[in-house]
């Protein structure tokens, strides 16, 4: 199948900063493709250049095989990290400023109900929380009733309950047969929204495939986890890679049932033990070397 | 058309909503006439005031009366112009010195009448006398078309510059360059926005106060209407250019500042720049509020129609394309 966006080559350069370098990559049409990454990775000025926000340095950006043009503004939907809406406008009145801005357009009133907007439409758009908010501007990005929505960091700051709300609103709309570009600095969004990711840092993708893919790929090993309290033997005599931190050991196991047999050998209490598997994060960590940046 | 009516409509919806402001755009320049129409409600001032035509008075030294103490002698270069504010008392008095030597004098007016007799007692018996007859054009009358102008000044440059600068600064704009709206449609929608609401604004306070004041008005309302308009469109196009780039607000608020009180000053709204030193009338010349204020007041009192305005419109045209083209070449979303 085509991709619906293909990006080649993209350079994008501040002065005394290279923000983009050379990111390649092209997304298939009806997908969830995260773009993760620290902060200052290069994410959002990626998305930006993919939305037409910002111009490359150099590389290209095509849409449905074409140069990025008005079919892409009129089919394209966008969330941006931060925005702002003009003052005084209501739920109601921001939707429908909006909405007349594109040739084509969503049902209001379906989408109204997709975002769960009904109960706030005459609410002032200034006096939303931030749960409320993030529905509103989703639902304003939806109002072409788009191809592709591009969602830039779109639950930052948001409670966990909020989070997973808007979880369930990114799942509706997918389910809807949209093309979703996502990017976030949590890993566990981008595991359980997206099909296929691609992890950047220092303007660079690092690696990129579905999340499955690329766990399984740079691991083979689960994750034993046990209180530094309970684990009395001797780091360097644990015949396993084991890391100390925050109070806590984690033994990178190939064998579960034979890294069980050993600590019970040497007395361990396994009342506290957790087993994981390995995370996005993990993934991070071993690809660079370092821990996320938020 | 429909994404130019809708952020039309937007903007609309925000200048209403917000009672403040919409508050303080009706309620600054109602009391500021009131307040002079108060002020200036007694007895005419005591300064005379005569025009000179035809001569220098610091350097007539053969007419007794030109050194007389306490009275303002101006120059004069329009004889029917200088007729004219004998008429509307804003002379007390018009004197040529000739040959031949004459002098008008307004018949309502006492102070005009005063004068005669200072010139007849300075030996000048045998200057002709022309009398002329008129109501006289109360301060007040002369200030409402400079404070209806003012007031649109502060609303075209704070109401479109500052707006455009809070939009950018707050990332309003980058997200309306996200969708299919152009920077035409934008700014157009702003700018007749603007304007409704100006036409709006200024007919409510001039109504208002001409009901408590009656105010002079001898010429067109369609001709006032017109450069008002124009000078809205003008000074519109001035603050599009202010807003063409910045994104601090504190910076833009600056410059507007920057613009809007030499105009305030200097435009002959609060007082007349005839017998300021030249070079604070060459100065008053480049600003547009300038041109607004002596073509509405021409219009209102002395009932100037479209010829005689004719080089200030132009004036203000030649200003609004510069603007607007500047303003377009330089306006950026972000």
């Amino acid at each position: 199948m085509p991709a619906i966006i293909e990006v080649c080559d993209l350079v994008k350069h501040y002065p005394k900063v290279q923000a983009v370098n050379g990111v390649s990559f092209a997304i298939e049409p009806g997908i969830c493709f995260g773009l993760l990454g620290p902060n200052g990775a290069g994410k959002t000025t990626t998305i930006e250049m993919m939305e037409g926000i910002q111009k490359p340095t150099s590389g290209s950006i095509f849409y449905k095989q074409q140069p990025l043009g008005r079919q892409f503004r009129n089919e394209a939907g966008i969330q941006f990290q931060h925005t702002a809406l003009p003052d005084f406008l209501t739920v109601k009145d921001a939707l429908r400023l909006f909405h007349s801005l594109y040739p084509r357009s969503a049902d209001l009133e379906q989408l109204v109900d997709l975002c769960n907007l009904r109960e706030l439409l005459s609410r002032d758009a200034r006096k939303l929380s931030g749960g409320q908010r993030q529905r509103l501007l989703l639902g304003i990005a939806l109002v072409n009733d788009p191809s592709v929505l591009f969602l830039d960091e779109p639950t930052t700051g948001l409670d966990p309950q909020a989070r997973r709300n808007f979880w369930e609103l990114i799942r509706a709309t997918k389910a809807r047969n949209k093309t979703i570009i996502l990017t976030t600095h949590y890993m566990e969004e981008a595991y359980t929204l997206c099909d296929e990711i691609a992890i950047m840092d220092h303007g660079r993708v690092i690696a990129r495939g579905t999340p499955n893919a690329l766990l399984q790929q740079h691991f083979k090993h689960v994750f034993l986890r046990l209180p530094r309290a309970d684990f009395s033997v001797p780091l360097e005599n644990f015949p396993f890679t084991v890391f100390e931190s925050d109070g806590y050991v984690e033994i990178q196991a190939l064998d579960v049932n034979e890294s069980i047999a050993l600590l019970l050998k040497n007395n361990v209490p396994l009342t506290r033990l957790e087993i994981r598997p390995p995370s996005l994060e993990d993934l991070f960590l071993e690809l660079t070397g370092k821990a996320l940046r938020m | 058309m429909k994404r130019f009516f809708a952020v039309l409509h937007a903007r609309n919806l925000e200048f209403l909503r917000d009672r403040s402001a919409l508050a303080w755009n009706i309620i600054l320049p109602f009391f500021i006439v009131l307040g002079f129409a108060f002020a200036f409600s007694g007895g005419p001032r005591d300064l005379f005031k005569v025009g000179v035509y035809r001569g220098n008075p610091s350097e007539q030294s053969d007419i007794a009366f030109l050194k007389t103490k306490y009275v303002q002698f101006i120059p004069v270069d329009n004889l029917q112009t200088a007729q004219r504010k004998v008429e509307h008392h804003q002379l007390d008095m018009l004197l040529d010195v000739g040959p031949p030597t004459r002098y008008w004098i307004n018949t309502d007016s006492p102070n005009g009448y005063v004068l005669e007799q200072m010139l007849r007692g300075s030996g000048a018996e045998t200057f002709e006398r022309n009398a002329l007859t008129g109501r006289e054009v109360r301060y007040v009358d002369w200030l409402a078309p400079g404070i209806f102008a003012m007031n649109m000044m502060f609303s075209c440059l704070f109401g479109i510059g500052y707006v455009i600068v809070r939009y950018r600064k707050n990332g309003v704009l980058k997200r309306l360059k996200a969708t299919p709206l152009g920077a035409f449609e934008f700014l157009t929608a702003q700018v007749v926005s603007r304007m409704s609401l100006i036409a709006l604004v200024t007919t409510i306070v001039y109504v208002g106060c001409d009901l408590l004041i009656d105010f002079t008005m001898h010429g067109s309302y369609i001709m006032l209407a017109f450069t008002f308009t124009l000078g809205a469109v003008c000074l519109i196009s001035l603050g599009l250019l202010t807003a063409a780039r910045f994104a601090s607000e504190e910076f833009a608020g600056g410059v507007l500042n920057v613009l809007t009180w030499p105009m305030m000053l200097l435009s002959g709204v609060w007082f007349s720049l005839e017998g300021t030193h030249p070079w604070v009338q060459k100065i008053a010349q480049i600003f547009p509020l300038t041109h607004v204020v002596n073509a509405a007041r021409a219009i209102m009192l002395d009932g100037a129609g479209f010829v005689e305005v004719l080089p200030q419109l132009l004036v203000l045209g030649v200003m609004s394309a510069v603007f607007l083209g500047l303003a377009a070449a330089l306006f950026r979303w972000e």
